[in-house]
């Protein structure tokens, strides 16, 4: 009985923890892609303002740099859902 | 009373049941939507490709937008002129991607099909190998794979450390990435329209005045997902055509 009860603790236990560690994972994963993505964008409104007729090409230039920085984040959304207890 | 909150399981939003066939034939839901994509890219492009009035109107005009859209802001910009040639392949691209993405906010159907992995990993296959063999044609097996993987102006003692991620990149990081973001992007929105759309109905069973926040949020999220399903679209096309345009033009 009380082993059966230890059990059934412990299976909490770890679908407890396995939830924190995806919020771990996903919280953790968004933190560097924020501010990365943060910098892109800040630096390429600067240079639009600087020189308005080079806009196109600096707003091409962002989504890359933001597609780039993005994918690191995104992966840590996968890897969250990936995790199982 | 504290207000229970159903919560569906990730996989009750995304796998729907098999209509016909079975095993990696069987069709469901998102499959038909595929269909249906390809059919409707196909129409359009035929259709807006074979009127040809000098002053373009309705499919036709669409469809010279599109192309305008896909050579002036993808192509040009990142390939050069040189790269026109891959408008055909670079315009299905992207209006097949977004085809696929926009169902995600058409009301009854709400699956985008990029929502399952199998599709953009399929396309990003595709570009691995159409990106490759481009960069073989235009400078020769050798060259290429030493201009990929031993970037010029990089100093010799820093190569070791440059010359394994340069390799890693340009064979599993590059297509992977391509999948992932595409497909991670449209999962995500689903999400979240999923989780607003449940907590509106649980929130309306309640009270009929709570349910009015969540409500709104949804509508803003739907057109918030507009926006993503053309830049998803939009940006894993300009990423098929820098990885070309790397590798027709090896950095010098």
């Amino acid at each position: 009985m009380l082993q059966l009860l230890a059990q059934q603790a412990e299976g909490e236990l770890v679908e407890g923890l396995t939830a924190v560690g995806r919020g771990i994972v996903y919280g953790g994963a968004a933190i560097g892609p924020g501010i990365g993505i943060g910098l892109v964008v800040g630096n390429a409104i600067t240079a639009m303002a600087r020189q308005p007729e080079a806009a196109g090409m600096v707003r091409t230039t962002m989504f890359l740099g933001i597609a780039f920085t993005e994918a690191l984040a995104l992966f840590g959304f996968v890897l969250a859902f990936i995790i199982s207890g | 009373m504290i207000l229970g909150l159903e919560f569906p399981p990730i996989s009750h939003v995304t796998e729907w049941p098999t209509w016909f066939g079975s095993g990696p034939f069987a069709v469901n839901k998102v499959v038909f939507l595929m269909w249906v994509s390809v059919a409707l890219v196909f129409g359009f492009l035929y259709i807006g490709g074979r009127q040809q009035a000098l002053v373009p109107r309705g499919v036709q005009n669409a469809a010279e937008v599109t192309v305008d859209f896909v050579q002036d802001s993808i192509i040009l910009q990142t390939i050069g002129p040189d790269g026109l040639g891959f408008t055909p392949f670079l315009l299905t691209l992207f209006t097949f991607v977004f085809t696929c993405n926009i169902w995600e906010i058409v009301p009854g159907v709400q699956m985008p099909v990029n929502a399952r992995i199998a599709l953009p990993a399929f396309m990003a296959v595709l570009v691995w190998f159409i990106y490759h063999t481009v960069g073989i044609a235009s400078q020769g097996p050798f060259r290429y794979f030493k201009s990929a993987v031993f970037p010029p102006g990089v100093p010799w003692y820093a190569m070791w450390l440059v010359a394994p991620i340069e390799f890693a990149q340009i064979l599993i990081v590059r297509p992977l990435s391509l999948a992932v973001r595409l497909f991670a992007n449209m999962i995500a929105g689903h999400l979240l329209l999923v989780s607003f759309a449940v907590i509106t109905q649980a929130l309306f069973e309640a009270t009929i005045v709570g349910a009015a926040l969540p409500f709104a949020l949804l509508i803003a999220l739907t057109a918030f997902e507009v926006l993503v399903a053309f830049l998803q679209a939009y940006i894993f096309t300009i990423l098929a055509a820098v990885y070309i345009g790397g590798a027709m033009h090896p950095e010098h």
